[in-house]
C-alpha cells in the first residue's frame, strides 16, 4: 500500500471513529432522557407540583422544592449579577493590565473550577455561623451567588472584549467620559453576551446539590417558603432524598422531579441560546 | 490667529520613538492635510492633538500642544470638554449600533442637555450641515448601520458636529469609501472650512491636493516639509517630499 493510499484509509477511519465518539454521547442521553420519562412523566400531575412532601409516595409533591428553587434562583441572582458585571467591568475597562491583574485573572479561572462542595464549606463557616444566617435561604443564595460568580465574570469579561474598540473610540472622542461610554455603548452592545453568561450560570445554580445540603439545607420541609430567612429545600435535595429510599414508589417520584428540574434547565438554556442568537444578528461591525 | 500650535512634540510608545519634534501651528478655519507613508507618525499627531492616546498605556509624550493658547495636557484641562472641542472622525465609519436620531442626540447628552426641543434642533441642524438630512429625514428611527458606507460617515461627522467643536480631526476619513461616496465627503470638508478648523489624515495625494489649504508631509516621525498645498505639491524643497508625491516611495 503506498503512502497515500495509507493516508486516505486514515482520513476514513477517522472520519467513523468520530460519528461513533459524537453518537455515543447523544444516544447515552436519549436513553437516560427516555428512561426518566417513562418512569416519570405519569407521576406528573397538577396535585404532584401543589402538594406538600409526605411520607407515603402517592400523596408526595414538589411544592416545597420548587418554590425553594425559585426562591434560590431569585435570590443568588439579585445577588450574583450586580457583583459579578460590576467586578467583570471593573477588570475588563478599568483595570490596568499588569501582573497583579493576570493574577486575579489565573485565580477567577481557577476559581471557576473548585468542586461546588468546597464552596458549601466556605459557606457554612461565613454565612451559616460567622453570620449566623442559619440553614436559611439568604445562606444557601450567598453561597451559590459565590459559586457562579466566577462564571458570571468572565462571560461578562467576554462580553465587554468582544465590542471593538472602534465603538469605545467614537465615544471618547465626542467627550464621554468612561462612565459614561460604558453604560450607554458598550454594556448594550455587550448585554446579550453578559446575559447569556449569566442564565448559563443560574442554571448552573438550579442544579447544585452538594453545597446546599453541606450548609444544612433540609430535605424535608413541610411549609413553603416566606422569607429569606426561613429553611429551605431544593428539587435536586428533594430528587436524592427520593431516590435514596428503598420504596419503588419514590423512584418514580424521583424521575418526575426529575422530568420538572430537566425542563426549567432545559428552558434556561434554551433562552440562553435564543438571546445569544438574537444579539448576534442585531448587532454586526 | 494660531489656532493649533506644536512645540516640540515627542511622543514615545514604549521605547518606540514615534514622533520627533514637531513643531507646527495651524491657523482658524483652514484645512490641513497631513500626508505620509503608513508608520510616519501622522495618525499618532493627530490623536495626539485630542489626548486620544491617552488610553494607550506605553504612550508618553515631551513637548507643548496649544489649542487657542491653552496646554491641552495641563492637568487642570478636563479631556471631556477638550475632545467636544476637537472633535474626530475615524477612518472606518463607526457609527453607534443605536437609531441615526440617537447617534447623534448622544453627545448631547452626554454633555448634559436634556430639552428635548433643543436636541431636535440640533439633530436637524447637525444633519443639514453633514449633507445627510434629505437622504433620512424620514428615517430617523432606522439603525445606523443600516446606512451604506458613505452615508454612515456622514452620520458620523454629524454627530461631531452636534456637540459644536471647533476643531475637526480626520483620521483617513474617506479611506473606506467609494469614490462617489469620497467625492461627497470632500465636498463637504470644503463646506465645513467655513466654520470649523480641520485637520485631515490621508493616504491619498490627490485628496489633500483637492481639499487642503496646507500640507504637512511626514516620514519615519520626523515632519519633513509643511507648506502651502500648491507650494508643496508643485515645489517640494525636499528630496524626501518630491520623491513621496511622484510616488517613488510610499
Amino acid at each position: 500500500m503506498s503512502n497515500n493510499d495509507l493516508n486516505r484509509l486514515f482520513d476514513k477511519a477517522f472520519k467513523y471513529v468520530g460519528i461513533c465518539c459524537t453518537f455515543f454521547g447523544l444516544v447515552m442521553l436519549v436513553i437516560f432522557i427516555a428512561n426518566i420519562l417513562m418512569d416519570g412523566l405519569q407521576r406528573i400531575d397538577w396535585d404532584f407540583l401543589t402538594n406538600l412532601p409526605s411520607r407515603r409516595a402517592e400523596k408526595a409533591g414538589i411544592l416545597t422544592a420548587w418554590t425553594g428553587t425559585a426562591w434560590i434562583l431569585g435570590l443568588t441572582a439579585i445577588i450574583s449579577i450586580p457583583l459579578g458585571v460590576a467586578a467583570g467591568i471593573y477588570l475588563q475597562e478599568y483595570g490596568k493590565k499588569n501582573r497583579f491583574a493576570y493574577i486575579v485573572e489565573l485565580n477567577i479561572a481557577n476559581l471557576a473550577g473548585v468542586p461546588s462542595v468546597i464552596y458549601g464549606l466556605l459557606g457554612l463557616e461565613i454565612f451559616v455561623r460567622t453570620l449566623q444566617f442559619g440553614g436559611s435561604l439568604l445562606a444557601g443564595a450567598f453561597t451559590l451567588a459565590l459559586l457562579i460568580l466566577p462564571i458570571i465574570i468572565v462571560a461578562t469579561r467576554e462580553a465587554l472584549k468582544a465590542v471593538p474598540n472602534s465603538l469605545r473610540e467614537a465615544s471618547y472622542g465626542m467627550g464621554a467620559t468612561k462612565w459614561q461610554t460604558i453604560w450607554y455603548q458598550i454594556l448594550p452592545a455587550a448585554s446579550g453576551g453578559i446575559l447569556t453568561g449569566i442564565i448559563l450560570a443560574l442554571s448552573r445554580a438550579v442544579g447544585e446539590t452538594a453545597p446546599l445540603i453541606v450548609i444544612g439545607a433540609l430535605a424535608y420541609v413541610p411549609f413553603v417558603a416566606q422569607h429569606p430567612m426561613d429553611e429551605f429545600t431544593v428539587l435536586p435535595i428533594q430528587i436524592f432524598n427520593w431516590v435514596s429510599r428503598p420504596q419503588p414508589a419514590f423512584l418514580v417520584n424521583g424521575a418526575a422531579a426529575i422530568v420538572i428540574l430537566l425542563i426549567l434547565t432545559f428552558v434556561m438554556n434554551g433562552v440562553a441560546v435564543y438571546l445569544r442568537n438574537k444579539w448576534q444578528k442585531k448587532i454586526s461591525w | 490667529m494660531k489656532h493649533i500650535e506644536a512645540k516640540n512634540v515627542n511622543v514615545y510608545y514604549g521605547d518606540n520613538h514615534v514622533l520627533k519634534d514637531i513643531t507646527l501651528s495651524i491657523k482658524e478655519n483652514t484645512v490641513t492635510a497631513f500626508i505620509g507613508p503608513s508608520g510616519c507618525g501622522k495618525s499618532t499627531f493627530l490623536r495626539t492633538l485630542n489626548r486620544m492616546n491617552d488610553y494607550i498605556e506605553s504612550f508618553r509624550k515631551k513637548g507643548k500642544v496649544y489649542i487657542d493658547g491653552k496646554e491641552i495636557y495641563d492637568k487642570k484641562v478636563r479631556v471631556e470638554e477638550l475632545r467636544r472641542q476637537v472633535g474626530m472622525v475615524f477612518q472606518k465609519p463607526n457609527p453607534f449600533p443605536k437609531s441615526i436620531f440617537e447617534n447623534v442626540a448622544y453627545g448631547l447628552k452626554i454633555h448634559g442637555i436634556t430639552n428635548k426641543k433643543e436636541i431636535e434642533e440640533t439633530v436637524e441642524k447637525s444633519l443639514k450641515q453633514s449633507a445627510l438630512w434629505g437622504e433620512v429625514k424620514d428615517i430617523l428611527n432606522k439603525p445606523a448601520l443600516s446606512l451604506s458606507g458613505g452615508q454612515q460617515q456622514r452620520l458620523c461627522i454629524a454627530r461631531t458636529l452636534a456637540v459644536k467643536p471647533t476643531i475637526i480631526l480626520m483620521d483617513e476619513p474617506a479611506s473606506a469609501l467609494d469614490p462617489i461616496s469620497t467625492a461627497k465627503i470632500e465636498e463637504l470638508i470644503s463646506e465645513l472650512k467655513e466654520k470649523y478648523t480641520i485637520v485631515i489624515v490621508t493616504h491619498n495625494m490627490q485628496q489633500a491636493a483637492r481639499v487642503s489649504d496646507r500640507t504637512a508631509f511626514f516620514y519615519l516621525g520626523d515632519l519633513v516639509e509643511y507648506e502651502k498645498t500648491s507650494e508643496l505639491f508643485t515645489n517640494p524643497r525636499h528630496k524626501q517630499t518630491e520623491n513621496y508625491i511622484t510616488g517613488r516611495f510610499g
